[in-house]
């Protein structure tokens, strides 16, 4: 039978995990996420599972690429200070596909500026915070229930792909409480384990570009490294095929598979003339908004990104076609906003509404905005 | 309907679990929708503390409070500062033992507030013997004046939220808050 | 080299890898057989080890040994250590790094562990330089020796490994030199059957850069050096600070057992749900 919770997100984040398989969490405490870590510390050991305090973020993100080649699901959590000490390891994780996920519950930003303020201003570092060419993926919840959802997700994609998946919530989400569904058939992805062959190769150019990985003590003696690697996984630096194929193969794993990946919400864009793009919790105010400027007869519709990453841009642009006017909501000074405007190429007038300060944008101050722009 | 709902005190009086059973009570029990959110400060203990809840009858999208419907004070500097934010017409519910409602008088009378005592600390002090209750007597006194959650909804909510052993001292606590307005 | 195809431990490397990149003379190799040595004393399952490495020349090894080896980021190797052997405790896991890695950059994660008591090996080879990016000074270059970082000579003092880590916390921690090798196999011995975390620091030479840098013109003029300035730890206990200055100084600095972290983790999980950590999970369906 479903069962009903009122908790916070991040309470609702860690039972996500909990249900997704996750049995390692490794973390370091840091507002406004630390409930991730602190419901985890309790819960996991209640499973079986196993929680580590790490001395560092740096640590936290190597301990689970660990955890995870030692054939356990692995989460971290953190926000934007954390989020940039682990930028190597993220980095390490993509090159050597390991299977994870990296929760960011963000605060005001750069810096430690705003530890219990809400911001979305850690987006272009779930992008390319790390050195070098790989695609992320990344989730952004809106409400407690879509921070369970989004979470068990994460775990699923990073399965499927084999790799690091980013859940970017936000301070408003993370602390606040509603209430949240759990279903009985919650899918689960479990890790493809290979047959034992003589042939298996771990990082093989294959078709989808994703291969079965094993886990340590398997009996397979797989090198993992983060040199750029053969098919074997042995480090091959000075061969110029060798890096195309390995880095292009771990960002078309990605980008081919855009529809499978790809989410949005949308509502009244078939006719609207403006219509507001956000992402986590200001799509609240966005929805509520948009079903006022309706009320007083304005053409007005909302898309809301469940992945900000791999942009959905294929939804974004077809959703968008018969806008005028396409209004981004989001909580920095334009990140989100500039992926729009690429994509777009001017067939609409793209303008940002980015709201920093640590308060979410109100409904007012977004039909404020619509008014401005016009949507008669 | 949308009802904006705001209990501030001290930090420590438990203003905050007051907000979760409110919350929880009409999510899981009563078949509304609703969201709680908290202020977080820096500072660990004391300082002023804030709950918000929104319990409506449809989903509730922009989760936070902007000018409450009820303003619930537990301390009297929590009441001179969220007072100004009260809807015209709203109800504000006190602790005359750590509120003075004189302080606030012009503006109650200017907006034509609703005023209810409802002394929470004497009679969780009197009556329960538990200072630390408090909070639940005043959801009870809540829960009578405002009729925003059930009676039966706020007390499966109370017992699904207070620890393990302390139920009945709590149900009793509510019962109390409950009996002491009209 | 001319004996390499009688080495009797060419059946425990990655012989698809060879020849590996370490220069003529480096103590790298003396090490791996040292391990290998070791390993076959302490009676380990070579199946049942797993390597991890940072970055470095030091790093390169676990590269060459057909086990599963994890060659991370540079520093981190003791974080991920952690993370797979909280994930499947039943691993041996056996960490290679250099004392740039270990002591620099990766300084903090050095005495975490170490204070975590975590069941890890790890093989901390000490050329008192930056090997592979061409002989900058370490953490450990002596006061006043050479790299192209100190071109006018170090004047830092060096860390204490093994001091260090022993006082951090460690179980076993251990000092030798890569011409003390049955030393230095009876250590590596004990800090694999040492249910706990083991340090062996094995001070060794690198004649290619910190050689060159510092007039040491060959490996046995490297060897010959370091033979004459090793100290007993029992001598050296003896000694004043002045005498002990540039001495290397060998032997155990703790060895005593006391719990272990990823035994608490699973105390606290049979405590919680009645059963031990669980293993290889990220493959079920359901749990």
């Amino acid at each position: 039978m479903a069962q009903e919770f009122f908790i916070q997100g991040n309470e609702a984040c860690a039972k996500g995990a909990i249900t997704a398989g996750c049995r390692f969490f490794a973390g370091y405490p840091i507002t406004p996420s630390t409930e991730v870590a602190e419901t985890l510390a309790r819960e996991l050991p209640k499973v079986g599972g196993s929680f580590v305090q790490m001395e560092d973020e740096i640590a936290s993100a190597g301990a689970i690429i660990g955890g995870s080649w030692g054939g356990t699901k692995s989460m971290t959590a953190t926000s934007g200070p954390g989020i940039s000490l682990m930028q190597e390891n993220i980095g390490y994780a993509f090159i050597s596909e390991t299977p994870m996920v990296i929760v960011d519950v963000q605060r005001g930003s750069p810096s430690t500026a705003q530890p219990t303020m809400t911001a979305q201003g850690d987006m272009m570092q779930a992008r390319w915070g790390s050195h070098g060419d790989y695609e992320p993926i990344a989730l952004a919840p809106s409400s407690v229930q879509e921070f369970f959802d989004f979470t068990i997700k994460a775990f699923n994609l990073a399965e499927e792909f084999r790799c690091p998946v980013f859940v970017m919530a936000d301070e408003v989400v993370g602390h606040m409480r509603e209430k949240i569904t759990v279903e009985d058939d919650i899918e689960i992805v479990p890790r493809k384990r290979p047959e034992k062959s003589d042939k298996y190769l771990p990082f093989k150019n294959v078709e989808n570009g994703t291969n079965p990985m094993p886990s340590f003590g398997d009996g397979f003696n797989i090198h993992v490294t983060g040199l750029t690697h053969d098919e074997r996984g042995y480090p091959d630096t000075n061969n110029p095929e060798t890096h195309d194929k390995l880095v292009q193969r771990i960002c078309d794993k990605i980008l081919n598979n855009r529809d499978k990946i790809c989410s949005v919400q949308s509502e009244n864009c078939e006719d609207a003339d403006i219509i507001i793009l956000s992402y986590g919790s200001p799509v609240r105010s966005v929805v509520e908004a948009v079903n006022r400027a309706r009320d007083e007869g304005k053409k007005v519709g909302y898309i809301k990104l469940d992945t900000p990453w791999p942009f959905p841009e294929e939804q974004v642009v077809q959703l968008s076609s018969n806008a005028s006017d396409v209004i981004v909501v989001e909580m920095n000074l334009g990140q989100m906003y500039y992926e729009v405007d690429r994509v777009l190429k001017r067939s609409a007038n793209v303008h940002l509404m980015g709201k920093i300060g640590g308060a979410m944008p109100t409904p007012d101050e977004i039909l404020d905005q619509i008014n401005r722009i016009g949507g008669n | 309907m949308r009802t904006e709902i705001r209990i501030c005190g001290f930090g420590g009086q438990g203003v905050i679990l007051a907000g979760i059973i409110l919350g929880k009570a009409a999510s899981l029990f009563d078949e509304k929708e609703a969201v709680q959110t908290q202020s977080y400060g820096p500072e660990a203990r004391g300082g002023a503390s804030k709950c918000e809840v929104v319990i409506s009858d449809s989903k509730v999208d922009y989760p936070k409070v902007q000018s409450p419907d009820i303003l619930v004070a537990m301390s009297n500097e929590a009441l001179i500062k969220y007072i100004v934010d009260l809807k015209d017409n709203g109800t504000l519910i006190v602790d005359p033992g750590t509120t003075d409602v004189e302080d606030v008088r012009e503006f109650i009378d200017e907006h034509n507030i609703k005023v209810h005592e409802a002394p929470a600390t004497k009679t969780a002090t009197d009556e329960i013997g538990l200072k630390i209750v408090a909070n639940i007597v005043m959801v009870g006194a809540i829960t009578k004046i405002t009729k925003v959650i059930s009676k039966d909804a706020a007390i499966k909510a109370i017992e699904d939220s207070v620890p393990k052993g302390t139920e009945e001292k709590n149900i009793k606590a509510f019962e109390a808050g409950f009996n002491l307005v009209e | 080299m001319s004996e390499q195809k009688e080495n009797r431990f060419l059946p425990y490397l990655r012989e698809d890898r060879l020849p590996h990149i370490f220069c003529p003379g480096c103590g790298n190799g003396a090490i791996i057989n040292a391990f290998l040595a070791a390993m076959e004393k302490a009676e380990m399952d070579f199946d049942n080890i797993a390597m991890v490495s940072g970055i470095g020349c030091s790093s390169r090894i676990p590269g060459y040994l057909n086990c599963d080896s994890l060659h991370t980021t540079h520093g981190r190797a003791l974080s991920f250590a952690t993370g797979l052997k909280v994930a499947n405790k039943d691993l041996d896991v056996v960490v290679f790094t250099g004392d740039g890695d270990a002591a620099s950059i990766g300084g903090n994660h050095l005495i975490h562990a170490a204070r975590r008591n975590i069941n890890l090996t790890v093989i901390c080879i000490n050329n008192n330089i930056y090997g592979m990016t061409g002989g900058q000074i370490s953490p450990t270059s002596p006061k006043g020796s050479f790299g192209t970082t100190a071109p006018y000579g170090n004047r830092d003092a060096p860390f204490k490994l093994a001091e260090l880590v022993a006082a951090a916390g460690a179980s076993y921690s251990a000092r030798w030199t890569t011409v003390q090798i049955e030393n230095l196999v009876l250590s590596i011995k004990e800090g694999l059957k040492n249910p706990g975390f083991s340090f062996i620091e094995v001070a060794t030479q690198c004649p290619t850069y910190f050689g060159r840098k510092n007039k040491l013109k060959t490996p046995t003029a490297m060897a010959a050096v370091m033979k004459a300035n090793t100290v007993f730890k029992s001598a050296a206990e003896r000694m004043r600070a002045k005498e002990l200055e540039g001495k290397i100084v060998v032997g155990e600095f703790a060895n005593s057992q006391r719990d272990e972290f990823t035994e608490g983790i699973e105390k606290i999980s049979v405590e919680k749900s009645g059963k031990k950590t669980i293993i290889n999970s990220a493959f079920e369906s359901k749990l």
